[in-house]
């Protein structure tokens, strides 16, 4: 392969880079909606979380703390 | 290979433009909820406490009484609080105020530029300016344990 075809593939590799768009602390307002949460309902998934880490000797790794804004 | 070097730097340097204790406050465009005015968080002689909150963050609820009490106990000693609404619906705003009545000035970003100039990192954040214009001090969410310190900074500012 020549290398201005390598150059060529590179800035296309370039390119596809602007397709990257994260989302800003102050556009979570629809993300941080109690319908958004992966867990409909906090206090039974952490007593179902409980019970889990009780018989299979095991805990951690579910989720992770906050509410989308950012902050913790 | 200069120019692919020296653009890469260009560009790492873009990403880099951080607003940092010291750094002068940018300019934006606000407005207040109340009346649509025009509002400056570059007040020359005053301290400026200026918060990014939204009503769905649960934090930026915990900070409007001590923002409003500090706003009212400090108001004579030329400090002055702006908290700045990002909220898309402005009407979620208007609500949640009416749960959390606050004393001191909400405004509106009206271009939506302000958060990007200030380099927002959480909601809520907050930036202590001095007499100067400078930004002193980046708070970056808030917890009721951190309220003395915030307090110190602004009375320490206050007393410059």
């Amino acid at each position: 392969m020549f290398r201005w075809q390598f150059g060529v593939m590179g800035l296309l590799c370039l390119s596809l880079t602007g397709c990257i768009q994260a989302i800003s602390p102050w556009e979570r307002g629809n993300l941080a909606k109690p319908q958004m949460a992966l867990e409909t309902d906090p206090l039974d998934s952490t007593l179902m979380n409980h019970t889990f880490s009780s018989k299979e000797a095991a805990s951690g790794g579910y989720g992770v703390g906050g509410g989308g804004c950012g902050c913790n | 290979m200069k120019v692919l070097m020296f653009c890469c730097l260009w560009l790492v340097s873009l990403v880099c433009q951080a607003i940092e204790p010291g750094s002068p406050a940018p300019a934006c465009e606000l407005k207040k909820l109340t009346d649509g005015s025009e509002v400056s968080v570059n007040q020359p002689g005053k301290v400026v406490y200026v918060d990014f909150w939204a009503s769905w963050c649960g934090p930026c609820a915990q900070s409007m009484p001590f923002m409003n009490e500090t706003s009212e106990q400090l108001k004579s000693k030329n400090f002055e609080v702006i908290a700045i609404n990002l909220d898309e619906d402005v009407q979620a705003a208007r609500e949640f105020l009416e749960k959390y009545p606050v004393k001191f000035t909400i405004a509106t970003n009206p271009d939506g530029q302000c958060p990007q100039l200030f380099d927002v990192q959480a909601m809520p954040s907050s930036y202590l300016i001095d007499r100067s214009g400078k930004i002193r001090h980046i708070q970056l969410g808030f917890h009721e344990a951190e309220k003395a310190l915030i307090r110190e900074k602004i009375e320490k500012l206050l007393a410059e």
